[in-house]
């Protein structure tokens, strides 16, 4: 395994760029988890078998990439460099692909994406309007590398701003760039990353500690999968960002903390150290400077709290993760007392293009001026997971300023079924609902903190008007009751508290007084907690009180769902549409509904649980829920 | 209990208890649970309270003190996974298998767990069968898909 050193990095590039210019065309498979889901893997192999079976392997080469970002299109293939784009594809389909593109020079247009509202086809990907708006820089090698072979991240100038760093600059000119990029922390809370780093130098002088880098991979909040993809997709890029990082503080040992629920980013994340590590791009000696530095990866399991700084770095010792009081910052005393610097998966991926392109070259994009303060604005891109129920699903890198109504509505294609826009949730379980009148609001730290939310992470889970909005934040109530790591007392009894009083109100018990009751609890937790779980926990609940308290209104005075959820206010019943197909009949699953074949079928609703089954598979429309 | 694979385990690890939950991981794969006299072995093993090892064991959810089924199916309850129907979801599967949420069948074949976001959310509503995903899925398609599954296990 050659070694990589200062010389020799520009010709791995040129020979693997030539390597792969030698071929016809390259056969880019989305093999990220949610094609995987959709069968990636096997059509990737039929796809090599069919170009095998031809003798086409010297003219065409398959290549398994990470999430491609059109998630609701999968299973995905781009054929580069032509950039055709295709979607929604069958193990049957690679024969039509190989013999009608491949051979026959003429896409497959029926296998391609089609344009929302005049339904025809889009041949090249960076015309599809889910591609066209974005801006990459931490995904901007998605779909066009494969993670599992180092030499493809040469090939795309991988690893070398490290190179350049090492080579001709300093520590210094390292944090500088950071610094004046301003960027500001993905994980959610925005704090400037190159004050952080500056902070943890200067405790390394006054303590004398060796510090340590850390990559938060615990990525848990609901909803959102953009570390994820990133360590799917283009697993150097972090590497490298982390590289760079322990370079300008300093520190020769590195940590990433994932989460084991993400089996595939691990396997890969693992695969791409021990290549690293392989061709000395981690170890002693780096590229035959006299940096050295290497990774050791934590997994976590199964514990939201673990994405909290304090709770992440007791885990990472093997202990229970729960979150200590920060009267000292991580930056001082984290990782086993070190000063410690902890990154997100999306800031250290941003780290290689701040330091290559200029930090002044990232601080440009977004919004705010931050030549003189990084708080003053939010520079550069964020990645969101764009889900729920909208028309693009996936993964999507935006410039920071761009607005809600963009999103959603450019990006995303709308709201799916013909249905209304009712909110959009960011920032997770410390996030808030965001209704249709926040739309045209710029997407950045600031303004979403404003509005009641937060950045987070990045999910953005858009709801339509079937959505109950009680029910959402029931729902958050939930999942944090059951994540609070129960050391302290506002968190463990308030969200059991607030979440006691969110079902009886979806039940249709709530009382009079539940709303004022909801806020005075969620002021103490605010004010009391130890930690942001606990401190941020009740945003769910007062951003839905803020916008949506029609909705309470409704549950409480009407005992009446408007969005038509909470199973103990609706009933289902048939209307004149049926035609007595039977379909629902035969699925319901407690033998419900009964009526002859070709007349109007009824439910008996002592027997219905309200599963909604029957409505999924009516097909014409012909069950009311009320 | 067998030492053996408790040995290789803990040789994975150089016996660091740093990595006592990555062991814990390796030993619930294993043995589909933690074992309290293995739990106890693994203490004095690596030099650390018993205590540390079952606050571990009872804190993270990727632990149990039962034995798991052969086959985990996880349907994530993440929010995209909420807002298209998930409860709905977790509900038809616990109808088809005929147990609740963080139970197992009587044959130990199936436990059914709600889990936290899967990571997934681009093709929501989402089901993990044995680290399999499975996309798209609404109530009616997800009871199909344990029949089917129950079905070829039994063959």
């Amino acid at each position: 395994m050659t070694q990589i050193n200062f010389a020799n990095l520009g010709s791995a590039a040129a020979t693997e760029q030539k390597r792969l210019a030698g071929y016809k065309a390259m056969l880019m498979v989305c093999t990220g988890t949610g094609c995987v889901s959709a069968k990636a893997f096997s059509l990737q192999d039929a796809l090599k078998e069919e170009i095998s079976k031809r003798d086409l392997d010297k003219d065409f080469l398959v290549v398994g990439t990470g999430c491609n970002g059109f998630c609701g299109q999968g299973p995905i293939l781009v054929v580069q460099p032509e950039g055709v784009f295709y979607q929604r594809l069958k193990k049957t389909d690679m024969v039509r692909i190989v013999e009608e593109h491949l051979i026959g020079a003429r896409p497959v247009e029926d296998l391609m994406h089609r344009d929302l509202s005049s339904n025809e086809p889009i041949h090249k990907m960076d015309d599809i309007p889910f591609f066209s708006k974005q801006k990459l820089i931490a995904l901007r090698n998605k779909g066009l590398v494969d993670p599992e072979n180092i030499d493809s991240y040469f090939a795309r100038n991988g690893y070398t701003a490290l190179k350049e760093a090492l080579e001709k600059g300093s520590p210094k000119s390292v944090l500088d760039e950071v610094k004046t990029s301003a960027l500001r922390g993905r994980g959610g809370g925005g704090f400037p990353a190159g004050v952080k780093w500056a902070s943890c130098m200067a405790a390394v002088k006054k303590t004398g500690k060796e510090p340590v880098v850390v990559c938060n991979a615990d990525e848990g909040d609901p909803g959102a999968f953009m570390d994820r993809s990133i360590i799917e997709t283009d697993p150097h890029t972090v590497l490298e960002g982390m590289c760079l990082g322990a370079y300008a503080i300093g520190a020769k040992e590195g940590f990433i903390y994932i989460r084991k629920e993400y089996p595939l980013a691990v396997t890969r994340l693992e695969k791409a150290i021990s290549q690293a590590r392989d061709r000395g791009l981690l170890g002693d000696g780096i590229m035959g400077s006299d940096f050295s530095f290497d990774i050791v990866v934590h997994r976590g399991a199964g514990a939201f709290v673990c994405g909290e700084s304090t709770a992440l770095m007791a885990s990472m010792e093997g202990r229970a993760g729960e979150p200590s009081p920060k009267y000292i910052h991580n930056v001082e005393s984290g990782y086993k007392d070190r000063p410690t610097v902890l990154n997100n998966v999306e800031t250290w991926a941003n780290i290689p293009v701040i330091v290559d392109k200029g930090g002044k070259w990232f601080a440009a994009i977004g919004t705010g001026d931050v030549s003189k303060d990084p708080w003053g604005g939010s520079s550069g891109t964020k990645v969101f997971s764009l889900v729920g129920n909208i028309n693009n699903t996936g993964l999507v890198e935006v410039p920071m300023g761009i607005t809600m109504r963009e999103i959603i509505f450019d990006v995303g294609g709308g709201i799916p079924d013909g249905r209304e826009f009712k909110a959009v949730q960011t920032g997770g379980p410390s996030g808030g609902c965001l209704p249709a009148s926040l739309l045209d609001e710029p997407v950045d730290f600031d303004t979403l903190t404003k509005a009641g939310s937060m950045m987070g992470s990045g999910g953005m889970i858009v709801m339509d008007d079937h959505t109950c909005m009680v029910d959402v934040a029931k729902y958050f109530m939930e999942f944090l009751k059951d994540e609070s790591c129960g050391k302290c007392n506002p968190c463990r009894e308030g969200t059991v508290t607030l979440y006691g009083i969110l079902d009886r109100i979806t039940s249709g018990k709530g009382v009079k007084g539940d709303i004022d009751e909801l806020e005075r609890i969620s002021r103490v937790m605010e004010a009391g907690s130890l930690c942001q779980l606990g401190a941020t926990a009740c945003n769910p609940v007062l951003s839905t009180l803020r916008y949506f308290r029609d909705e309470y209104d409704a549950h409480i005075d009407e005992k009446r769902c408007p969005g038509k959820v909470c199973k103990d206010l609706i009933t289902f019943t048939i209307n004149d549409e049926c035609n007595g197909c039977m379909v629902c009949a035969k699925r319901c699953p407690t033998n419900a509904i009964s009526g002859e074949k070709k007349a109007k079928h009824t439910i008996d609703q002592k027997e219905c649980i309200k599963c909604g089954i029957c409505n999924d598979v009516c097909k014409y429309d012909a069950v009311n829920v009320e | 209990m067998d030492v053996a694979k408790i040995d290789t385990i803990l040789k994975k690890y150089n016996g660091d208890s740093d990595f006592l939950i990555e062991i814990l991981q390796d030993v619930q794969t294993e043995w589909r649970y933690l074992p309290v006299d293995l739990m106890r072995h693994l203490a004095d093993e690596l030099g650390v309270p018993l205590a540390r090892v079952s606050h571990i064991a009872t804190f993270y959810k990727a632990f149990s003190l039962e034995p798991r089924g052969e086959h985990e199916i996880q349907v994530c309850m993440g929010t995209a996974c909420h807002v298209k129907g998930a409860s709905r979801v977790l509900d038809a599967m616990s109808r088809e298998l005929g147990i609740e949420e963080g139970q197992t069948t009587a044959d130990k074949k199936y436990t059914l767990e709600a889990v936290r976001c899967v990571g997934a959310c681009g093709v929501a509503p989402v089901v993990v069968i044995d680290d399999e995903y499975h996309g798209d899925l609404m109530p009616d398609a997800s009871a199909k898909l344990i029949s089917r599954h129950m079905k070829e296990g039994a063959r």
